[in-house]
């Protein structure tokens, strides 16, 4: 996966840090609470009455609930509240930005305390803490229905975790060899550890009713009008597979990648020390996943890591909290340059980059004429993610009706071809967050649900 | 080796009377102390170690650990439990000790050289022995001899002593409070005082029961009997002996409001007008303190906070006191004491004609519904909630609707966010004995 970083030494080779400190450098960013200061924290939540926090969640936690169930030394009631609303609120609560969601809106904010309760860390500690002998969802009395989902990120298995409670069979198709999608392979490592995402999809699997077919990817192996006609219904969590391109000379160059495929293997690596490490590196993008590599190529010892994005520190969608991570790690961000070539050495490999300035210009972002060169052994491209290719091949998928690139759903997630839904990246609406895709997937289960009763009363 | 024995500018020494230029000394029927804090009768004042650690500390007075007749008693182990608050703080406090289970001869030997040494602090010995007049002629001497400035009856404990004809069973008895306090005055010379049970119907009856039998003064209240919590796993009550429990005596500060309102009935009782009071129970700072002087309390009488914090607690106590003191002009304790009596009063003497209503300051609002929740489920459906443009949430008090019932200011986690207005009703006082609505309303 990072082939293009093969001539760069690794991670060992360059030993800025000792392997103690490199493993250390990837363990939990956000140290759990203890059981004491859960009950401190948990002692601050106001019991709001239609409380703001809940509005601001995408996936609807009750979340006065289940603090209060925290206060109460109630951890499975907590984690049951929790859960009923999202299955997979273990990720959520390490990945999920509260900072721009429930702590925002969260009401001690205002307080002349002017902090919010920390809602996240309570529902890690809550979903952490959770003892059930079994799952804690039944599933009700099968309705014979077959469902297919497409993809076992965030979106696909909360949606198959809602079905198969609703009393459907599930089969998952997943183009990966592991479940969780981002979770598994997207997420900054120091953000979801011990091997979280299996242990979270394990649990979820519990309900039964659940079937995961791996290395099944639509376009290349897995047809939707096959799914379409040979299952009830079809939910598509497709994820946003490809990263753009730059659209530059040398975009094959060695030393210039995705930082997604980075990332992926960062993740799934037992050895942190072979990693490839560029000690001096750019990162192009102003998202979390810039962030995320960034910052995470300093942990494993770059010596000089620069950011780069084309507008101003206001317009990145990487939250303040984000970038405080990244300077605390000794990121340089520049704003306003964009990518105007890529330096290549002698070899042709990625030797550093010319940026043009950039303004904004009557809202038109347009290039000043300036232009400057920062030396880079390696170059990230976190510019976003688009659809990936291969599910584009397939002529069902690429028929249905878009908004913009993406999937087009209305506000019961069907897309445009009868009983076949879309949830997460994939689609329009929503952001691109994990805990929105919770929620489309768990939606889309009603909505599904609700038009396979309708069918069997009408049969 | 050399001990510099030198007081800091502005450091006063722990028996100093005046403090932040207030006078806060105290004659308390006929006792004097240089300041109104004083340690209850409890596990703080068992011996002469703690006792002259108190002082050191600046109590103003000690009333000794109770003693009994020979042979002590005995104790068992696991002997404190607590209420709980959410954050672990201790909101009541259990005990189910005994008396001193000290000789009483090492009692009195360390009594007599404690107050030797500490002439100026108050030094009461707390007693408790049978009902009968021989076993208090007995023993009355024996403490006058220690030079003890006053005795306190413990006529209260609700614990182990009733099983014996001794504590509880003489104070929830009036004619047995009578006849105790009437033997101490005729085989003891010094102040007598007589610690009331709370375990009673009316507080009243038991200090108009020790005033017959002649007592200087009364102090209270006592602890409650009470049981703070079940082990779920186990079934049984806490504090646990081995695989049992049984019901302690209640303090701290959970307990303060029913002994400030027992201390009121007293100060307001026509038939105990200017009986001393030594308040008892909850007084954990300095407020606490001068709530229970201003209802009467002549001398205030402290245990289970410093037993959760120590003795310095005295410090911020004197400090804050006097500083109050001082900023309102009072020059003495005896200033402001019962200077909440006149406005205490019975139900049917209120102004039935008053008017408040709430009044929501929408700056200080942090717009978390709990006054709407509690008003709207529990109350007078008296709170508007309402949705700004921007989403806001905005709640407001429907006046016609609002009695004034201070349920939302009380749930209302913002300091001074809901205040009560009293309104201009254009109405005389009228008391509801005068009250035309009043079916029981003596005929005018």
């Amino acid at each position: 996966m990072t082939s293009p970083l093969n001539h760069l030494p690794s991670a060992k080779e360059v030993g800025t840090f000792e392997p103690a400190t490199l493993a250390s450098n990837f363990s939990d960013l956000h140290p759990p609470l203890t059981h004491r200061q859960a009950m401190i924290e948990s002692q601050r939540c106001l019991y709001c009455f239609d409380a703001p926090c809940v509005e601001a969640c995408p996936s609807e936690i009750d979340i006065p609930s289940f603090i209060r169930q925290i206060s109460e030394n109630n951890i499975n009631g907590a984690a049951e509240t929790i859960l009923e609303a999202n299955i997979l609120g273990g990720s959520c609560a390490r990945v999920c930005p509260t900072e721009i969601l429930c702590e925002r809106s969260c009401v001690r904010n205002h307080d002349a305390e002017c902090q919010p309760v920390l809602i996240g860390l309570l529902q890690r500690h809550a979903t952490d803490h959770m003892q059930f002998d079994d799952h804690p969802f039944k599933r009700a009395t099968s309705t014979g229905r077959h469902v297919a989902v497409v993809g076992a990120g965030p979106a696909g298995l909360s949606c198959a975790h809602r079905l198969a409670m609703l009393g459907h069979q599930v089969t998952i198709f997943e183009a990966e060899q592991k479940p969780g999608g981002l979770n598994e392979y997207g997420i900054a490592r120091y953000k979801m550890t011990d091997d979280f995402a299996r242990k979270e999809v394990e649990f979820l699997l519990e309900i039964g009713g659940i079937d995961i077919q791996y290395g099944q990817r639509l376009g290349d192996n897995l047809e939707l009008a096959a799914l379409h006609q040979q299952y009830d219904s079809v939910f598509l969590g497709l994820g946003l597979g490809t990263s753009r391109a730059l659209g530059l000379a040398g975009d094959e160059a060695p030393g210039l990648m995705p930082a997604v495929d980075y990332i992926k293997t960062l993740r799934q690596t037992d050895d942190l020390g072979s990693l490839a490490v560029a000690k001096r590196c750019i990162v192009i993008g102003a998202g979390n996943t810039a962030i995320d590599m960034a910052t995470q190529m300093a942990r494993l010892g770059a010596t000089e890591v620069t950011l780069v994005y084309r507008r101003g520190v206001e317009a990145m969608s990487a939250t303040v909290h984000e970038q405080e991570i990244a300077k605390a790690n000794g990121v340089r961000m520049i704003t306003w340059a964009q990518p105007d070539d890529i330096l290549l050495d002698s070899q042709g490999r990625v030797a550093g980059m010319r940026f043009a300035k950039t303004q904004e210009k009557a809202g038109q972002l347009t290039a000043t004429g300036d232009t400057f060169e920062i030396a880079a052994d390696a170059i990230f491209k976190a510019i976003g993610q688009g659809f990936e290719g291969a599910s584009l091949r397939d002529a069902t998928a690429a028929e249905l009706a878009r908004d913009g690139e993406r999937i087009q759903v209305d506000d019961m997630l069907r897309t445009s071809l009868p009983n076949v839904y879309a949830g997460g990246d994939c689609v329009k609406p929503g952001q691109d967050l994990t805990v929105q895709a919770v929620q489309h997937g768990k939606l889309a289960a009603h909505a599904i649900h609700q038009a396979l009763v309708a069918k069997q009363e009408a049969a | 080796m050399n001990t510099l024995n030198f007081t800091p500018p502005g450091k006063h020494d722990s028996g100093d009377s005046v403090v932040n230029g207030v006078d806060l000394s105290v004659n308390f029927a006929g006792i004097k102390a240089p300041n109104p804090f004083w340690l209850a009768s409890a596990p703080p004042t068992d011996k002469a170690y703690n006792v002259v650690r108190a002082y050191e500390a600046g109590w103003g007075g000690v009333v000794w650990k109770t003693l009994g007749e020979e042979p002590p008693a005995v104790n068992v182990s696991s002997r404190y439990s607590a209420h709980y608050g959410k954050n672990r703080e201790v909101i009541g406090f259990n005990n189910i000790e005994l008396i001193t289970d000290r000789s009483l001869e090492v009692n009195l030997e360390e009594i007599t050289q404690v107050k030797k040494d500490w002439p100026d602090r108050a030094l009461i010995v707390s007693i408790m022995v049978p009902c009968n007049e021989e076993a208090w002629a007995y023993i009355l001497p024996r403490v006058e001899a220690t030079g003890a400035d006053g005795i306190e009856l413990n006529l209260g404990c609700p614990h182990g002593m009733p099983e014996r004809g001794m504590g509880a069973a003489v104070g929830q008895n009036p004619d047995l409070i009578e006849k105790v306090t009437y033997w101490c005055k005729k085989h003891y010379s010094k102040p007598v005082i007589v610690k009331l049970t709370p375990n009673i119907t009316d507080i009243r009856v038991g200090a108009q029961a020790a005033l017959r039998g002649g007592a200087d003064a009364v102090s209270l209240i006592n602890t409650i009997n009470s049981i703070t919590g079940i082990d779920l796993d186990n079934m049984v009550a806490k504090p646990t002996v081995g695989h049992q429990s049984t019901h302690g005596g209640y303090c701290g500060s959970a307990v303060k409001p029913i002994a400030m309102n027992m201390v009121a009935e007293i100060a307001r009782d026509p038939a105990t007008p200017t009986l001393p009071i030594s308040g008892i129970g909850g007084i954990s700072t300095w407020r606490d303190a001068a709530e229970f002087i201003a209802l009467g309390a002549g001398s205030v009488q402290v245990c289970t906070a410093a037993m959760l914090n120590g003795f310095r607690i005295v410090e911020e106590m004197k400090d804050g006191l006097s500083r109050w003191m001082a900023e309102k002009g009072y020059e003495s304790i005896e200033a402001f004491s019962r200077k909440a009596i006149p406005q205490t009063t019975d139900w049917k003497h209120l102004d039935i004609n008053f008017k408040t209503i709430a009044k929501i300051d929408q700056d200080l609002c942090i717009e978390c519904g709990r006054c709407y929740i509690a008003c709207e489920d529990t109350s007078h459906q008296s709170i508007a909630k309402l949705t700004e443009k921007d989403g806001a949430r905005r709640y407001e008090v429907i006046e016609e609707e609002c009695v004034g019932c201070n349920l939302c200011q009380i749930t209302c986690p913002v300091e001074n966010c809901i205040t009560m207005v009293p309104q201009e009703t254009g109405k005389p006082f009228l008391a509801w004995d005068d009250d035309p609505r009043n079916p029981f309303r003596a005929a005018s």
